[in-house]
């Protein structure tokens, strides 16, 4: 009796604090496809508000996954070898490196931001260009592709393998490229997901590193909170969750393969 | 290539990228923020003056209040979800953890949505009282904004660490006389102490530092990150700005780093 009601309170309680996540998220998408939000859902249905965004907003998420692919790239070049290197080095110098580079997880975006701006804001054509936000993005997300890389060489072999690829003769890079990479995988997976994501949705950087002309998805988010009506804003909101939803999904279910191997 | 030469070469892209565009620009960060025209003593503005001091205390109370009450709701739930099965357990999980991928200023549109003009709780208490409760736009609707954004991630780590705890010294209690709270108080909560520390840092570094949130709801919240963001957009005063955003900067830092340092796990605010 007693642990049935300690049961049935645990559950109610667990059922409001979902509502609270997943109420207002209902309440975006139908206001997206709503005639008249104010009046409710019997005001009809429509798809004037998507196709309003569309119109007004195609730039922004076009240059989002410009972006995003942009920094996926950039990360995948620079972090993959790093995060080799790192882990055939070892020692203290590595830890010092990657401490450093996942600084940028601690400090605050704005801060960086105000950094890459008083540094960088008198180069005008960089400063105005989307490559811009880009380094921003890559130095943020930078941590997430290393630390994911370097998850997966601490649990395989990847010394033995490289001195007995290196035995039989193959060169270095060879070895990066044959045997290095396809046994980072996983990992390297792991880490572009997670790149794409943070990317897509980056706002606290992007806001202080966009011009009126370089504007990502996220701060046409903002844009359309403060100027639109709700049912743009709802629609926009909309457009975000179709394209950050299956990102999420596919991140858990591999975060669950990888836990059952 | 000697096999050495190859790994610098390796790890030269990184060490260039993370020079010019990270440690370059906040080394200059660092020394504009002393470049104003009380020199050094700029970094000590954010105490000594009474309108930053009252922003910083106004800041550290909303991530403190955040921390702890967001502690507590996903202790709840993160206990209940991962100690009982049920039908529909997996899908209570998943309406839990969906919000993870949300930015900051999608967060603030769903308090909007929540406690705004047009909002439901304004809507229900409107039917019923016949007066509309808006604090969307309020320090009150900040904290909603960042337990929306903290219970997810630390419901995971709940979670995680309690499917790690051995049944076996719960069982050991109760076979000892112990009743169930005791139990809770003495071996259940003890034990989860490492995820709290480390969720619970993240809670607050994030809620110290995001922006997102705040921007949406509005520009006149009194925190450290929307202070950072009229004084260098509007006041343009970089130097005041830059002091204080190296300030906040080392605030989560260091609550990240000591948390670490105590659950030994890796740690990372978000947003």
């Amino acid at each position: 009796m007693r642990d049935r009601l300690i049961f049935t309170s645990q559950l109610i309680f667990t059922l409001l604090v979902a509502s609270f996540l997943v109420v207002p998220a209902i309440l975006s998408i139908s206001a997206g496809v709503t005639v008249n939000y104010f009046r409710g859902i019997q005001s009809g249905v429509t798809l004037q508000w998507v196709a309003q965004v569309w119109e007004l907003y195609a730039g922004t998420i076009l240059l989002s996954f410009v972006i995003a692919f942009a920094t996926l790239a950039l990360t995948l070049a620079v972090g993959v070898p790093a995060a080799y290197a790192l882990h055939i080095r070892g020692g203290r110098m590595s830890r010092v490196v990657e401490e450093i580079i996942t600084l940028p997880l601690a400090i605050p975006g704005l801060a960086i931001a105000l950094a890459l701006l008083l540094t960088y804001g008198d180069f005008g054509d960089f400063r105005r260009s989307w490559l811009f936000i880009l380094v921003g993005h890559v130095i943020f997300t930078m941590p997430f592709m290393v630390r994911s890389v370097m998850a997966v060489f601490a649990t395989i072999d990847i010394k033995t393998l490289d001195e007995s690829a290196a035995s039989l003769g193959a060169s270095p890079w060879r070895r990066f490229r044959d045997v290095i990479v396809p046994n980072a995988l996983p990992g390297i997976l792991a880490g572009s997901l997670m790149v794409v994501t943070l990317s897509l949705g980056e706002f606290n950087l992007t806001w202080m590193l966009h011009t009126p002309l370089t504007k990502t998805l996220p701060i046409g988010l903002a844009d359309s909170y403060a100027s639109m009506r709700l049912e743009v804003a709802s629609a926009y909101t909309l457009i975000f969750f179709v394209m950050i939803i299956p990102l999420l999904v596919a991140m858990q279910l591999f975060a669950e393969k990888e836990a059952k191997r | 290539m000697s096999h050495r030469s190859f790994v610098w070469l390796c790890l030269l892209p990184l060490a260039v990228v993370t020079a010019a565009f990270f440690l370059l620009p906040m080394a200059r960060l660092v020394v504009t923020g002393a470049g104003g025209p009380q020199g050094l003593a700029g970094y000590l503005a954010i105490l000594t003056e009474p309108r930053y001091r009252a922003t910083l205390i106004n800041t550290v109370l909303l991530a403190a209040a955040t921390t702890i009450v967001t502690l507590i709701v996903a202790t709840i739930a993160g206990m209940f979800l991962q100690r009982h099965r049920f039908p529909g357990r997996a899908v209570l999980i998943a309406m839990l953890t969906f919000p993870l991928a949300f930015p900051g200023v999608v967060v603030g549109f769903m308090i909007i949505l929540l406690a705004g003009r047009q909002g439901l709780i304004g809507d229900f208490s409107n039917r019923l009282f016949g007066e509309k409760l808006v604090f969307a736009y309020s320090i009150y609707g900040l904290f909603l904004g960042y337990l929306y954004f903290s219970i997810p991630r630390v419901i995971l780590t709940i979670m995680a660490a309690v499917q790690k705890l051995d049944i076996g010294l719960e069982e050991a209690a109760r076979s000892l006389g112990a009743g169930p709270w005791a139990v809770q108080r003495d071996v259940v909560l003890p034990a989860l102490a490492p995820a709290f520390v480390a969720s619970g840092a993240i809670a607050f570094a994030t809620a110290m530092g995001a922006f997102g949130t705040a921007f949406t709801l509005a520009t006149n919240i009194d925190v450290l990150p929307m202070l950072i963001y009229t004084e260098f957009t509007l006041a343009a005063n970089f130097s005041i700005s830059a002091a204080l955003s190296v300030g906040l900067g080392i605030i989560t830092w260091f609550i990240l780093a000591l948390a670490r340092s105590f659950s030994g796990s890796a740690v990372a605010a978000a947003g």
